[in-house]
């Protein structure tokens, strides 16, 4: 078995000689990305630390401050909360809950990816009908369906994220597979008598392992997009627990009043799926072959 | 072409099937499930809902449940809201103009625009144009709609006062204009998305119709480049962008859903939403299963009309 295992393209040399390692630093955007990115999460776990303000301490006297003009540097809420401490405990949250929902949409798409891919057929057919159908539902209306008829949980809200958004990552990975199990690695494989459950995830899953980065770190931005909708919409995570999507959710009626309550953790939002998605079009040029003649 | 059709068609119903399929198992999820809207009535005891159970037909078996299900909703019986008792099919119907207005005229302008993105990029491959407008389609996908929403008002009806921050129309005032003012905003906000997607998918079509042998050819008879740009590079270009189009209907629909909530825009998006804050079960599955049967329905009619213009695919 080893020596087919060795056959297999996926394991050769150290990972900061591969070329797609460095063509990844070499994408200026997806470098931008990464630095944005590591700053939001440097700043999401040890900035509330640096604050002398804790996220939920009311101060009434400060209510309505305006930023960049007295101690409260991003100002306060309606009910004198420090809009910097909560932004940065918000930040915890909700990169954790797309973080976690990625992985988990990430796994479970690619199990049926593989599936479906390697076996084919009717099992094929049916995984990827059922792919289709998920597609077919727009995403927040499902998400707002389930979080509705599930206590909303920051956990229950993660699962709910990864139930909506496995789709694209089963569909990249059905589609490498069904191109990767033609070549002779596999057939070899097949033909030394490898089991099934070895060869799909022996020998596909890390070759395949490239589209599905690509697909996870994607999904990293839209489960953090898809959480602050939910949350906006008062369906996601609940106060007093702050997320990027609530600490939106009452900013509205103020908006004359204090915009940047509305403005403040948008832009942290921003950051964060711009930082991903520039992630990931770095991961797709990376992992991209064709760019190696260039 | 018609055993194209067929076949499509085919496809359809089949996905129709699972999507029905997914939606009675969502249904299940409810609380209480089918029997929530009896709980809550003042009086109740546990042997009535028992029995209101055997009369819908609670206690028999899952998969003829979802028959019995599925043939209401195929006769067009979607059940009753509980909010005003009216049937869900004929709520929708009444606000399914706003929505499509809605998305109907945001389609419009993100497409305009997105071919122009795309197109220019695409001939101006390279330039900063082009940098900038593929690196400012990332930073768009990366907005919430809702955000861009609440600074589109912030900006414009707050502090400019120059356009209505939400509704349909002003009370009393219901002519044309002021539908036009109404719709401007919530328009410009759900086509951002969509420009964003749209632009970056053109230039790649673009490109791949620049080199090939047609174009050449149009070129070495001399015809002027602007003639060539638009009939034969965009008109070819745009292709493979109807089947976009039909596949961007979920985000179109999503998108609305929260548009519709930030502008207090009368459609079906903001339907969805209210019924969930009144915990409305029969109308929020009913929006669940329709918005599905809509975006089945456009990708149906853009395959088609590709297979109508393009007889390759058909012959396939």
């Amino acid at each position: 078995m080893s020596s087919v295992a060795s056959a297999s393209p996926a394991r050769r040399g150290h990972w900061w000689h591969n070329h797609t390692f460095r063509r990844f630093i070499r994408h200026r955007l997806a470098l931008l990305g990464m630095i944005m990115v590591a700053l939001l999460v440097l700043a999401c776990i040890f900035g509330p630390m640096c604050l002398p303000y804790n996220e939920l301490s009311i101060d009434l006297r400060a209510r309505f401050a305006v930023p960049f003009t007295g101690f409260h540097i991003l100002g306060t809420d309606p009910l004198g909360r420090d809009l910097a401490a909560r932004v940065l405990i918000a930040g915890r949250i909700s990169l954790l809950v797309g973080f976690l929902a990625m992985l988990l949409s990430t796994f479970f798409g690619a199990m049926v990816g593989i599936v479906a891919g390697y076996y084919g057929g009717r099992i094929g057919a049916l995984l990827m009908r059922l792919v289709d159908a998920f597609l077919a539902f727009p995403s927040i209306f499902l998400l707002l369906v389930l979080a509705a008829f599930i206590k909303p949980t920051a956990l229950m809200i993660t699962l709910i994220i990864a139930v909506t958004s496995w789709m694209e990552v089963a569909r990249v990975v059905e589609a490498e597979v069904r191109s990767l199990r033609e070549r002779e690695y596999i057939q070899a494989a097949r033909m030394l008598g490898m089991r099934n459950l070895n060869i799909m995830f022996g020998e596909l899953l890390p070759n395949a392992v490239g589209p599905i980065i690509v697909a996870g770190s994607l999904t990293v931005a839209r489960a953090i997009l898809l959480e602050a909708y939910v949350s906006y919409l008062g369906y996601g995570i609940q106060p007093p627990l702050p997320s990027w999507g609530n600490l939106l959710n009452g900013a509205q009626p103020y908006l004359a009043q204090a915009p940047w309550l509305a403005i403040i953790p948008g832009l942290a939002i921003i950051l964060a799926v711009t930082g991903f998605n520039f992630i990931g079009d770095g991961l797709r040029d990376a992992f991209d072959s064709r760019s190696d003649f260039h | 072409m018609l055993r194209f059709l067929i076949g499509r068609l085919w496809q359809s119903l089949l996905l129709l099937l699972v999507v029905s399929a997914i939606g009675f198992a969502v249904l299940n999820l409810a609380p209480g499930g089918p029997l929530s809207q009896y709980t809550l009535t003042p009086g109740m005891t546990q042997e009535n809902l028992k029995r209101i159970a055997e009369q819908m037909g609670l206690n028999r078996p899952l998969p003829i449940q979802y028959i019995d299900w599925l043939w209401r909703m195929l006769r067009g019986d979607w059940g009753k809201s509980y909010r005003d008792n009216q049937p869900v099919l004929s709520i929708i119907g009444q606000h399914l103009f706003a929505t499509l207005l809605l998305m109907g005229s945001s389609f419009l302008l993100s497409v305009s625009i997105g071919t122009y993105v795309g197109v220019r990029s695409a001939t101006h491959r390279r330039s900063w144009f082009d940098y900038i407008s593929s690196v400012g389609s990332m930073v768009a996908l990366s907005v919430p709609t809702f955000w861009f929403g609440l600074v589109a008002i912030y900006i414009f009806s707050v502090i400019l006062g120059w356009l209505p921050a939400g509704n349909m129309f002003t009370v009393g005032n219901e002519s044309f204009s002021d539908y036009a003012v109404h719709l401007v905003l919530p328009t410009v906000v759900l086509a951002l998305v969509n420009v964003a997607v749209w632009s970056p998918y053109m230039r790649t079509a673009t490109l791949e119709v620049v080199n090939q042998d047609f174009v050449r050819t149009a070129r070495a008879k001399g015809l002027r480049p602007r003639r060539i740009l638009r009939k034969h590079i965009v008109g070819n270009a745009m292709l493979p962008m109807i089947t976009l189009a039909g596949l961007q209907m979920p985000s179109l629909l999503s998108g609305a859903l929260v548009t519709e909530t930030v502008f207090t825009w009368p459609g079906i998006g903001r339907l969805f939403f209210d019924s969930l804050g009144y915990s409305d079960y029969p109308v929020i599955m009913g929006l669940l299963i329709f918005s599905a049967i809509l975006v089945l329905i456009g990708n149906l009619l853009a395959d088609l009309m590709v297979a109508f213009i393009d007889p390759r695919v058909r012959l396939n």
